[in-house]
């Protein structure tokens, strides 16, 4: 019985939808601590001093400041962040000292009489600001890094161009908005720390812990509980959580829980980065490509945090899914004293592929050529070559996306039809159709798979129960089923045979972080290589692979051999196809990319501009659907967080601070706002990807951004290129009202 | 959860008599309704040690009942409780419509009309429709009774003329005679649903027979500290035919009435621009 | 002492009148099926049901819940005996991640009990009214996300919700 390609049940479901799922905030450790934190209030200073208020009773709770960590660094690409600050406080927000408390509401009445006097220092807040170095922060030009990359002769496309379009596109602050909030608890024992949470990657945390406190592996454990959302928001942040409740726990000398409320989760924690894009594209007659000159900035905020490696996805997909025999690509990313931003679904891919898709919009106006038409003549195909130099010979299902999309969607049909509305002026409304067409790059970037040469397992229990191991976690995204499915299939026995243990350092081998797209396709494969071990040597032994579980059973306590159980474990090995080269970077940035075409139908209403999204179309090539229920509510759930990025969520930052951290003033899509989505998923399958699966999670975020802002070109005929597109903006756009038109 | 229970005095009156007594001797006390903004901001730890006067216990404020003249809303009535009702589905419909598109059910089937007024957020929605059916605010407090006219009601943001020791028990809308002509309420929140409005809009209109307007009504929230009138529309469109020029110029004197602001949900340029827009599409009646 | 029924069994809460029934539920009675996510009654992730009707608890002090009636996530089914809804929840992928599960299955719950069951059959996909019922009256997978505006999702895009309530209400006329 194959389980792979059906909806599998999902495997914590019964669970989550009795309620039984135990979040952090749900659990109870005896004697615990409620934790909190002392944040700056000044974007860039020097602390001079901190006072306790001596009418509050101190002697109730545990304070610890940076003398109480022994290596002050949160441990990530560089060292630079401190888990609390000693002396330069370079964003608000930012962490000064942590208090617990046995009772939460004491805790954060604690807060209150905590005084910290600053020398402040001069901010650089913005982009500019930064690149004019008014304040530095990152020495020597406030640029945390740089990259370039060059095919051809971008000057000579130039000069051979019949068309010549620039173009410079913007986005803001995006907040992941996972409705759990961060939150962690730690508690020590015989010298070691365990650590127990909300997070995405338990062997970040692990790796960070190990660091603050020099402990060796055996002493720190990384335990993940029930997520409720990460989306890139729970990468890298529970660093800081985890240690700060380890920290306060060491002190304290009994557990300590740390749970943020939303206006500290919002205000504090990272944030897609904002960007500036500028594109100068030249093209032949005939609407073909012949040079991409791309300058990308990005702002970084206050830490490196993981900055460089977001600006490395942003410059490898900057040039769009298409082939161009001229293409340089320059980017930087800057620091500013505002909270670090971070990881974010997309890992700033969005923010170029948003430029790179409105583009054609603005080509179109220049050429006459539409821009369907336009990305028609210049999408990858299999064997077009990347900007990079990336040769792309399997599952390039880039075209198969559109056309689907373009014909399920009515697009050409509904382009003309709202030409015709548009000219009406009796029409309450302005309709448009927009499109655009994405690829993403699945698994870590270039070398870095094989730099984490991640681990998996899978163990056979004395009782002959067979059971996952990765530190993958599961998020919502489906990452226990799809293991599941995976090893069952592999092996050939019923999917409720198999077990996903939890993901507990303790227990798990490191698998890497669960990001980049990469938990089915380089994990997913991982195992199935670990399914291929585990039946061979049973098949070597028994002769034949057991067909029930007595059996089963039987082989176990043959194969474990007296101990509780026999594991067989894979490490990555990169596919002997994929070559990259970091200096130069020119190569096979990833060993495959996943394609996705989005259509958005829309309305605005020309009384109040308010945008409503009628209806979505979109084509995913993600290789193979391992869960095809669950891979479409990857693809719609990523799509509705496109349509907030598109339409409504905007961070104000005033001061250097989110001025509106609440759900009722950052606004995320309701039910209401999101319109009813037809999902396809187009399977081109890639040879290294278990049964061909590629990646999903990341892919369905880029897309929605520029379908919309192209849709809303069409209706109201503004090219607005910056995100969100806030009714705001299509108002002031309006130079004149056309409600009485 | 930032809100230390244990330090508030919480006062619970079982009748309204009692809590007309108790509200007297504890002049400070909040009054709690349905609690929906209090509450958010008792989690912000706003409240902490405060006195908490907890009227939801007056089951007689939440009767809505239909009288030859009006329809009497008890101050506890949900938003819930009012849609449901048939005499203010059918003569009020501004009003149940406002109450649908507050929050979203949960928040309707707790918060409270007469929490709504003492709140006095300048983003209430069911305003715009108490304001231009002329609603009364029944007060009441252990010395007296008064009758506020509910466009006297407010005085600033969060601010009312309600005196301490003074509660909201009811609030009266008097019929409509003749029925207008027009009726129109439109909210633009900054989604669509569970929202706050960046402007939010009602009118009534009533045109004689030449087509002249005999009387127009219109009011805006989220446009000032309070919901406002526009009373030099009002007044510049009585007796006048409702041609393109007289309905331009009745937008133009919109901005006389209102004053909106820049925040974090909307501009003040945005709100005044689509403000206009609403006024427009009401008196073009499209 | 406030005294309260908390799904179907009687309970009493002696602390301080003034904590958030939320907290109450959770830290007192155990019940943790109702989620914290905003504290703003924004998210609806704890939003469960007094006398029927979908609250969120995070803006109730338990002195306001004498006498009444609530019903939990954890009343609604178990592991081994799914609610309608929550069968229909696995099945169309209406849970994701599961931290707003919770209160969406409360706050659809509530509104399937207060509406007669749809004699004909749903689709899921497509704009028109769809759902037909007893006295003619139409409920579309519109009005099912408007019934839902309450309760933000980050992960699914709600379609998979809308169709979880679709499905339960296609298969079980009078979901209990």
């Amino acid at each position: 019985m194959t389980v792979v390609g059906t909806n599998a049940r999902r495997y914590e479901g019964p669970d989550k939808v009795c309620g039984r799922a135990k979040y952090i905030d749900d659990h109870d450790f005896p004697g615990c601590l409620f934790g909190v934190t002392v944040r700056s209030s000044v974007a860039h200073g020097r602390i001079r001093r901190i006072d306790f208020d001596p009418k509050f009773p101190w002697s109730e709770c545990v304070v610890a400041t940076a003398r109480d960590v022994p290596h002050n660094s949160v441990l990530l690409i560089e060292q630079d962040q401190p888990l609390l600050v000693d002396e330069i406080v370079r964003h608000a927000m930012e962490p000064i000292a942590l208090i617990a408390h046995p009772r939460r509401e004491k805790a954060y009445e604690a807060l209150r009489h905590v005084h910290v006097e600053y020398e402040e220092l001069k901010p650089a807040l913005t982009l500019s600001q930064a690149l004019g170095t008014e304040a530095l922060i990152f020495a020597p030009d406030n640029v945390f890094k740089r990259f370039l990359i060059e095919k051809g002769d971008v000057e000579a496309g130039l000069r051979s161009s019949h068309f010549i379009v620039e173009g410079e596109y913007r986005v803001g602050h995006q907040e992941q908005a996972y409705i759990e909030n961060n939150g962690m608890a730690a508690w020590w024992d015989n010298g070691g720390v365990s650590v127990m949470g909300s997070m995405q990657c338990p062997y970040y945390v692990h790796k960070a812990i190990k660091h603050m406190f020099g402990l060796p592996d055996e002493k720190v454990r990384v335990i993940q509980t029930a997520t409720g959302g990460g989306f890139g928001g729970k990468e890298e942040y529970p660093n800081m959580i985890g240690g700060h409740a380890a920290v306060l726990a060491r002190k304290a000398g009994r557990p300590v829980k740390i749970i943020y409320d939303r206006g500290e989760d919002m205000a504090a924690t990272t944030k897609r980065h904002p960007a500036v894009v500028r594109h100068c594209t030249g093209l032949s007659r005939d609407g073909k490509l012949l040079t991409q000159d791309i300058e990308v900035i990005m702002d970084g905020g206050a830490y490196v945090t993981l900055s460089p490696v977001v600006l490395s996805r942003a410059t490898l997909h900057a040039a769009g899914s298409y082939e161009c025999p001229n293409v340089r690509v320059r980017s930087q990313v800057v620091a500013t004293n505002t909270p670090p931003n971070g990881a974010f679904r997309g890992f700033g891919a969005p923010q170029t592929l948003f430029a790179v898709e409105l583009h054609w919009e603005k080509i179109a106006q220049a050429t006459g050529i539409d821009s369907l038409t336009l990305r028609r003549r210049n999408a990858f195909r299999e064997g077009s070559i990347t900007a990079t130099g990336q040769h792309l010979r399997q599952s390039v299902g880039a075209l198969e996306t559109l056309e689907c999309c373009v014909k399920r969607g009515g697009y050409e049909r509904k382009r003309k039809e709202y030409e015709r509305f548009n000219r009406d002026p009796k029409k309450k409304c302005w309709k448009g159709i927009g499109l655009a067409l994405v690829h993403h790059g699945a698994g870590f970037t270039g070398s870095g798979e094989a730099h984490l040469a991640s681990r998996a397992a899978i163990s056979l229990t004395r009782q002959g129960e067979i059971k996952v191991l990765a530190a993958s976690t599961e998020i919502g995204q489906g990452t226990n089923t799809l293991f599941a499915q995976i090893v069952a299939d592999t092996l050939g026995v019923p999917y409720d045979w198999v077990a996903v243990e939890a993901a507990d350092t303790g227990r798990v081998p490191n698998s890497g972080p669960t990001v980049a797209s990469r938990t089915c396709m380089i994990v997913g494969g991982l195992l199935q290589q670990a399914a291929h071990l585990f039946k061979k040597e049973v098949v070597e032994a028994r002769g034949s692979f057991p067909k029930t579980r007595k059996d089963m059973h039987l082989a176990a306590v043959s194969l474990c051999n007296g101990q509780p159980e026999k594991r067989f474990e894979t490490q990555y090995q990169t596919p002997a196809h994929v070559h990259w080269d970091d200096k130069t970077y020119r190569g096979d940035a990833y060993g495959v990319y996943s394609y996705a075409t989005v259509v958005a139908d829309l309305e605005i209403d020309k009384t109040t501009f308010e945008v409503r999204v009628r209806k979505i179309t979109t084509a995913q090539d993600i290789g193979k659907a391992i869960n095809p229920l669950l891979a479409e509510g990857q693809i719609a759930g990523g799509t509705a967080q496109g349509v907030g990025y598109a339409l409504y969520e905007n961070v104000v930052m005033k001061g250097g601070v989110m001025a509106n951290a609440q759900l009722t003033n950052y606004i995320i899509p309701t039910s209401l706002d999101t319109p009813p989505m037809d999902v396809v998923i187009i399977e081109r399958p890639y040879s290294e990807g278990p049964f061909g699966a590629k990646g999903v999670g990341e892919l369905p975020m880029d897309a929605p951004g520029p379908a919309i802002a192209a849709a809303i070109y069409q209706a109201a005929g503004l090219l607005i290129s910056e995100l969100p597109i806030l009714p705001e903006k299509i108002a002031q756009a309006k130079s004149h009202d056309q409600a009485d038109g | 959860m930032r809100g230390a229970p244990d330090t508030i005095i919480l006062l619970r009156p079982r009748s309204t008599r009692q809590a007309l007594e108790v509200f007297a001797q504890n002049p400070h006390a909040v009054p709690l309704a349905g609690g929906t903004d209090f509450m958010v901001s008792w989690n912000m730890g706003l409240h902490n040690g405060k006195t908490v006067l907890d009227i939801s216990a007056l089951r007689s404020w939440r009767k809505i009942s239909a009288a030859k003249t009006g329809v009497r809303i008890g101050a506890l009535a949900t938003h819930a409780d009012l849609q449901r009702h048939p005499a203010l589905r059918r003569e009020f419909s501004l009003l149940t419509e406002a109450c649908s598109e507050i929050g979203a059910a949960a928040i309707q089937n707790r918060g409270t009309l007469g929490g709504n007024i003492a709140n006095a957020s300048p983003a209430g929605d069911s305003f715009p429709p108490q304001a231009v059916y002329e609603a009364k605010v029944h007060a009441v407090s252990a010395q007296a009774r008064r009758l506020i006219p509910f466009n006297e009601i407010f005085v600033g943001v969060k601010k009312t003329v309600l005196r301490p020791g003074e509660l909201i028990e009811s609030v009266e809308i008097p019929f409509l005679k003749p029925r207008p002509s027009r009726q129109y309420f439109r909210k633009v929140g900054t989604r669509a649903a569970q929202a706050l409005s960046k402007t939010v809009a009602a009118g009534l209109l009533w045109l004689s027979r030449d087509g002249r307007v005999s009387e127009m009504r219109f009011a805006l929230g989220s446009m000032a500290t309070m919901v406002r009138r526009l009373k030099s529309a009002e007044h510049f469109v009585q007796g006048k035919k409702l041609t393109s020029e007289v309905i331009d110029h009745a937008c133009e004197l919109l901005a006389k009435d209102v004053s909106p602001i820049d925040d974090v949900r909307s501009t003040a340029q945005y709100r005044l621009k689509v403000s206009r827009n609403l006024l427009r599409e009401f008196l073009s009646g499209r | 002492m406030i005294k309260l029924t908390v799904n179907g069994k009687k309970r009493a809460f002696c602390g301080p009148p003034f904590k958030r029934l939320i907290d109450v539920l959770r830290e007192d009675f155990r019940l943790t099926g109702a989620k914290e996510g905003c504290g703003e009654g924004e998210c609806g992730a704890c939003a469960v049901l007094v006398e029927g009707q979908a609250v969120n608890s995070c803006l109730i002090p338990v002195c306001q819940m004498d006498g009444r009636k609530i019903e939990t996530i954890e009343a609604l089914g178990t592991v081994q005996k799914l609610h309608p809804l929550q069968e229909a929840f696995i099945e169309e992928g209406g849970a994701q991640c599961g931290i707003c599960t919770p209160g969406m299955l409360m706050t659809a719950c509530a509104w399937l009990r207060s509406h007669r069951a749809p004699k004909h059959s749903l689709r899921a996909h497509g704009a028109r009214p769809l759902l037909k019922y007893g006295r003619g009256t139409y409920r579309s997978p519109q009005d099912i996300r408007r019934v839902l505006a309450g309760n933000l999702c980050r992960c699914t895009g709600y379609q998979p919700i809308v169709n979880s309530v679709v499905r339960a209400m296609k298969r079980h006329r009078t979901p209990k």
